[in-house]
């Protein structure tokens, strides 16, 4: 069995855990994906770094994991804010008016689509369908979503998020269980 | 999804109350696995993600060789447009579609199975992974089935932002760890699918129905609805209706029943102007067409399809030439870029809709969209870049006056 061992981009835990993720595929090529979520998880975004150690640790090519890191759009090969809020402008959301929101989230947060905040506290992207149409207008944070948005809606996330940020308990590594209500 | 409005309604003890787990211990018992293969094929039920296709006729596809290692895989990349029906059933009552894979792995004899899920659905992916150890706690997966001699391991994979992956193909090259990219067929996955082993790819609505029939027969399910798609059905209304949301009523029902008795029709002082039936990838209909049925047969006949079922209105306040635009740009952020006809046809696309809306349109746009939509249908590698382009000549040839005033007038008369 091969050693784990720490480097600066991965726990050991994280090595034991990939270890564990490639028994449930006959192949290793497959842990790739899940591998890179608990990476980015662990760092926000995953780094060259990241990926040349995820690739070692797995014992593939690194143009394998290089590939699904820039293929899949939920993986992010660039560092993002605190908060990352990824607003749905597709069809169900655009007639409820979610066109106006993404203008009042750039002129609230002071960035244009695709910018993070100088605090580094918010990123801000548009996204495809969440599968949350029938509480359209909907916007993803992290992992929680937030239903039937309107520009009010909007300003009251913002600041209890940017509350929750300057409070005493800050934690770089949060997870939540994608309830609104508990944001990251 | 009688269970959906039940407290907890995600945890075994209350899918165990009402019923659940009956059906895999009656197969367990009194069916070979042949003949559960034959009740789904006589229940007549129909693949639910999109295409339709006879569920127990490609389960029989599978070769029965016992030396050959198969997979079952839950198709749970809900990505389509308008559509949030499997997230509901993960989230409420993940065990019926979890009993449902125990059933279908038995009947085609797969001992692994990957549920690919798209990775933005969170709290899908942990209540699915919750309710999973539960039915391992109860020794309903794992070795040695509830004392049987049969096995199952269910794993959950996400995905990770492409809706290319919903096609059955991709999600199989996703799983072994590539960029979801669709593969010609045949070889069908029925016969070299995931690792090149015999791979069956159900919907999560599809998985969800099978103990239903198990318990309650063929001839029930069959009495559901026409009798060609036959079963109930969960519509998932959304857009400019009065009480947008989840519905779960019999296949073949009136669209026109749908939107205006059950949705609560029009907002106040509009009318509905087109709706789409299936999501983005179904042609819109015009609300003089709302009287269709919406079943497989039915819709085709209308010339769009039941598709996903993700019912999105319309109303007289909105443009068809911003909703096509959005469609026709989402697709194009979408397509894989494998073939030439859907990767440069629809972007091509995109420029000269973006125009129209923005009032710069030309004269001969919308010739060169025709030619476009031409171009790309029939001869795009998978679905994706057929749907969009059917739905755009749709829209196009339905709505042509509206697409005509963008260009004659150089603006929109909605924005």
């Amino acid at each position: 069995m091969t050693a784990v061992s720490a480097t600066e981009f991965m726990t050991e835990d994280m090595r034991r855990e990939i270890k564990e993720i490639i028994k449930r595929y006959p192949k290793r090529r497959s842990a790739i994906m899940p591998s890179l979520f608990l990476a980015q998880e662990e760092h926000g975004y995953l780094p060259d770094e990241v990926l040349l150690e995820v690739a070692g640790v797995l014992d593939v090519p690194e143009i394998w994991v290089y590939e699904i890191a820039t293929f899949y759009t939920m993986f992010n090969t660039e560092p993002v804010g605190r908060f990352h809020i990824k607003l749905c402008t597709n069809v169900s959301c655009l007639l409820l008016e979610a066109g106006s929101l993404l203008p009042h989230l750039e002129k609230r947060l002071g960035i244009t689509c695709g910018g993070t905040t100088d605090d580094g506290l918010f990123t801000l992207s548009i996204v495809e369908c969440l599968g949350s149409c029938g509480t359209a207008p909907v916007m993803q944070i992290n992992k929680t979503y937030y239903e039937n948005l309107s520009t009010q809606r909007i300003d009251q996330i913002l600041d209890e998020l940017k509350a929750q940020a300057s409070g005493a308990h800050r934690t770089i590594q949060s997870r939540d269980d994608g309830q609104e209500g508990v944001p990251a | 999804m009688k269970n959906a409005e039940a407290p907890d309604s995600h945890r075994i003890d209350t899918y165990e109350t009402a019923g659940g787990y009956h059906a895999l211990a009656t197969v367990l018992r009194d069916y070979q696995p042949d003949e559960l293969i034959k009740l789904i094929k006589d229940s007549n039920l129909r693949g639910r993600g999109g295409a339709g296709f006879a569920t127990g006729v490609k389960w029989g596809f599978v070769p029965k060789d016992p030396a050959l290692k198969k997979y079952l895989c839950c198709n749970a990349d809900e990505g389509e447009p308008g559509t949030f029906k499997d997230r509901a059933i993960m989230e409420k009552d993940p065990h019926q579609m979890i009993e449902g894979m125990i059933l279908c792995a038995y009947a085609i004899g797969a001992e692994t199975a990957y549920i690919y899920i798209r990775g933005e659905y969170t709290l899908s992916v942990q209540r699915l992974e919750a309710a999973l150890k539960e039915a391992y706690d109860k020794r309903y997966l794992g070795q040695r089935i509830i004392g049987s001699n049969v096995s199952l391991d269910i794993y959950v994979h996400r995905g990770a932002g492409a809706y290319i992956c919903g096609e059955e193909t991709a999600l199989l090259e996703s799983i072994e760890g590539r960029r979801g990219q669709p593969k010609l067929k045949p070889p069908f996955p029925a016969i070299e699918g995931l690792y090149a082993s015999p791979t069956v790819i159900n919907n999560v609505e599809t998985l969800a129905c099978l103990p239903h029939i198990v318990c309650r027969g063929a001839e029930w399910f069959r009495k559901i609805g026409p009798e060609k798609s036959p079963g109930p059905k969960l519509y998932c209304l959304s857009g400019h209706v009065r009480k947008p949301g989840l519905y779960e009523l019999p296949m073949g029902i009136p669209l026109r029943e749908l939107v205006e008795k059950h949705a609560g029709g029009a907002r106040p002082g509009r009318k509905i102007k087109a709706v789409i039936p299936g999501g983005v990838s179904a042609p819109m209909i015009p609300e003089s067409d709302l009287n269709v049925c919406m079943d497989f047969e039915s819709l085709a006949a209308a010339d769009t399809m039941l598709g996903s079922a993700g019912v999105i209105v319309i109303d007289d306040n909105d443009c068809i030439v911003r909703v096509a635009t959005r469609i026709i740009e989402f697709f194009a952020h979408e397509s894989c870029g494998k073939c030439t006809p859907c990767r440069e046809g629809l972007s091509c696309a995109v420029k000269i809709l973006r125009r129209l809306e923005n009032g710069e349109g030309r004269e001969g746009d919308l010739e060169q969209l025709d030619f476009l939509c031409d171009g790309i249908f029939g001869n795009s590698f998978c679905a994706l870049g057929d749907g969009a382009a059917w739905g755009l000549r749709r829209a196009l040839q339905i709505f042509r006056d509206e697409f005509i005033y963008h260009v004659e007038k150089r603006e929109c008369p909605f924005h």
